[in-house]
């Protein structure tokens, strides 16, 4: 209840609901350290240290749950439901990255020193994201989006005598720095109409009528530029491609479902909050939830629809071209932007339901496909749809567990990537957006196209017939991301209900 | 004349145009960064003008100042990055660099 958030100052004691975040940060710090005393070819101190931090931190914020909508640290942080999904989710993104980072080539490979620095970056990366979904005031947005910016600008150009890494980092810095600009000048329009910092009151500025529409519009079209580019949706997406193609692929891994997700995370905090007046009353799980009137200046839903329309159909029709499997990917990982974004619509509750667990099977699924691509890069040094040739038979597992992950991107039943685009249709269509739901089949039918282009090349075109053996840890964490995106598809109500407590704790909607 | 609110506001948006410009016409990736600079400055000004007419608080100038820091955050990230350029690619022309999409 908004209510029972009182303005408060900050306070150690506030620490205590703000554990897995600190826990992080410690993380980083110590790993930064032991960075400094490594020896030899892998430095196994860092390592574990951010490995073992990323696990306390989960395991920290899993026992914390449900959070109750509580307001930290001077009203700078709500610790609710939506943060609680989001901390337990940012810490096992990083655990894996850090785990199938270890064995690949290009990040233990060409630098001779301070490798460990990896290590600590994802930790630090992982508080930015866990920050980002938890912000509750503009200071706390633009600190959070920043931190988690500077992080990945460092983390692309991380193999610093390599040309693509650099121009990755360097194509990234600056859009991203001209971005997060833009955005911050719409946040000091926002503060100015009304005079407020912290969502909640500018909600309350904004239902009391107290700001100018046009100049609104302008503000929240400036703040959606900034978060856009954090999710890559078209027309913000420039970078994407590029800084995908040319970084280290773990962190390419990273990318595309970390800061994606946070990105989402602070959206959905943002215009729910700022733009829903409550409905009124406790929103129940799944049932009928009140659904709260839309202040914005503008068309919202429309706006919404046609930047999902917009990014899916992009990311779709550009990945039909590429023969880069990384470039690929990031166009597919545009286009499920766009599909995550018809969730947004109507600032439901179903949708937001919808948008989280999507974004769950994205992680798994997506950095499933990614740590192929990291196995074969390791023993192939190539990530071309042509360097796949022959593998089902060189390595028939592996390529069977890509075939699971390339379905469940498609959306084909019976993996998670069909349940997850089953919960946001229904949404569409319950809202009665019939076309935008046609064109979002028929983009799931375009993307068939080039997912099975990479299940051709390992299946049906001829290569070299040696067998291939990846790295143990690989094939491990390929095992351990490929399981649940079968089992989800078949089995999926446990994970259906940790999203739905979620959204019944979720502030913004008055949880 | 008293300077007001407007005043303020004009110059910041000015300011925000400059930056734009300079981002869309610079090539080299130092003046890019100029642009940047000018931006999150007009933003600045608009925090601080805000505070001053609007709120009557402190926390436009708080933001403003925690601005002010991130942005040199980012300028030693963002020159890092340049000169790793330079040291790669040997000149910091952006167009110069266009390994990837072959």
């Amino acid at each position: 209840m908004f209510e029972t958030l009182a303005l408060n100052a900050p306070s150690w004691s506030d620490l205590r609901h703000f554990v897995p975040e600190t826990v992080l940060v410690v993380t980083f710090l110590l790993a930064l350290m032991a960075d400094l005393f490594a020896r030899g070819r892998r430095p196994a101190g860092p390592f574990a240290l951010a490995l073992g931090g990323c696990l306390v931190a989960l395991a920290a914020a899993v026992s914390s749950l449900p959070a109750g909508p509580r307001s930290i640290l001077g009203d700078l942080v709500v610790v609710d439901g939506l943060a609680g999904f989001f901390r337990v989710l940012f810490p096992l993104i990083g655990a894996i990255t850090i785990l199938f980072s270890w064995a690949s080539g290009e990040i233990m490979g060409p630098r001779r020193e301070h490798k460990g620095e990896f290590y600590a970056l994802v930790a630090l990366m992982a508080f930015g994201m866990c920050v980002m979904a938890s912000a509750a005031d503009l200071i706390m947005l633009y600190l959070s989006v920043e931190l988690v910016s500077l992080t990945s600008y460092v983390m692309a150009g991380y193999m610093r005598t390599s040309l693509r890494s650099t121009e990755a980092s360097l194509k990234y810095v600056i859009f991203g720095s001209v971005s997060s600009g833009v955005m911050l000048y719409g946040l000091s329009l926002l503060f100015g109409l009304t005079g407020e910092t912290t969502f909640v009151e500018i909600r309350a500025a904004l239902l009391a009528g107290r700001a100018d529409n046009f100049a609104l519009l302008v503000a929240m079209v400036f703040v959606l530029a900034g978060l856009g580019y954090k999710i890559a949706a078209v027309p913000f997406h420039f970078w994407c491609p590029d800084v995908y193609e040319g970084a280290p692929t773990p962190v390419t891994a990273l990318f595309s479902v970390g800061p994606k997700a946070a990105g989402f995370a602070l959206m959905i905090r943002f215009f729910y909050t700022t733009l829903l007046s409550p409905g009124g009353g406790q929103a129940a799980a799944g049932a009928a939830a009140p659904d709260g009137v839309i202040v914005g200046p503008a068309d919202w839903p429309l706006l919404i629809a046609i930047l999902s329309v917009v990014t899916m159909t992009y990311g779709n029709l550009v990945a039909l071209r590429q023969t880069n499997v990384k470039r690929l990917l990031a166009y597919s990982s545009i286009a499920h932007v766009g599909y995550l974004l018809m969730g947004f619509l109507m600032l439901t509750a179903a949708g937001l339901e919808a948008i989280l667990f999507y974004l769950l099977v994205y992680a798994i699924m997506n950095l499933g496909a990614f740590l192929f691509v990291i196995a074969l890069n390791n023993r192939l040094g190539g990530e071309e749809i042509s360097d796949y040739a022959g593998l089902s038979t060189r390595a028939p597992w592996v390529a069977l567990m890509m075939m699971v992950f390339l379905l469940s991107l498609t959306g084909l039943p019976p993996t998670a990537g069909f349940i997850g685009k089953m919960y946001l249709f229904a949404e569409v269509i319950n809202r009665h957006w019939f076309w935008l739901a046609v064109v979002g089949a028929l983009n799931s039918v375009v993307s068939l196209f080039y997912y099975m282009k990479i299940a051709k090349a390992m299946y049906f075109t001829p290569g070299e017939r040696a067998p291939l053996r990846l790295e143990p840890l690989h094939t491990a964490v390929l095992i351990l991301l490929a399981a649940p995106t079968l089992a989800l598809g078949v089995y999926w109500t446990p994970f259906k209900n940790f999203v739905d407590r979620a959204v019944a704790g979720f502030a913004g909607l008055g949880g | 004349m008293n300077a007001g609110l407007e005043h303020f506001l004009t110059v910041g948006a000015l300011l925000f145009g400059l930056g734009v410009f300079a981002v869309l016409t610079r090539r080299n990736a130092v003046g890019l960064l100029m642009g940047v600079e000018l931006i999150l400055n007009a933003a600045n000004l608009n925090f601080a003008a805000f505070a001053r007419y609007v709120e009557h608080g402190i926390d436009g100038q708080v933001l403003a100042a925690f601005v002010i820091v991130l942005a040199a955050a980012e300028a030693a990230v963002a020159l890092a990055i340049v000169l790793a350029m330079f040291r790669n690619f040997g000149t910091v022309h952006v167009d110069a660099v266009d390994r990837l999409r072959r």
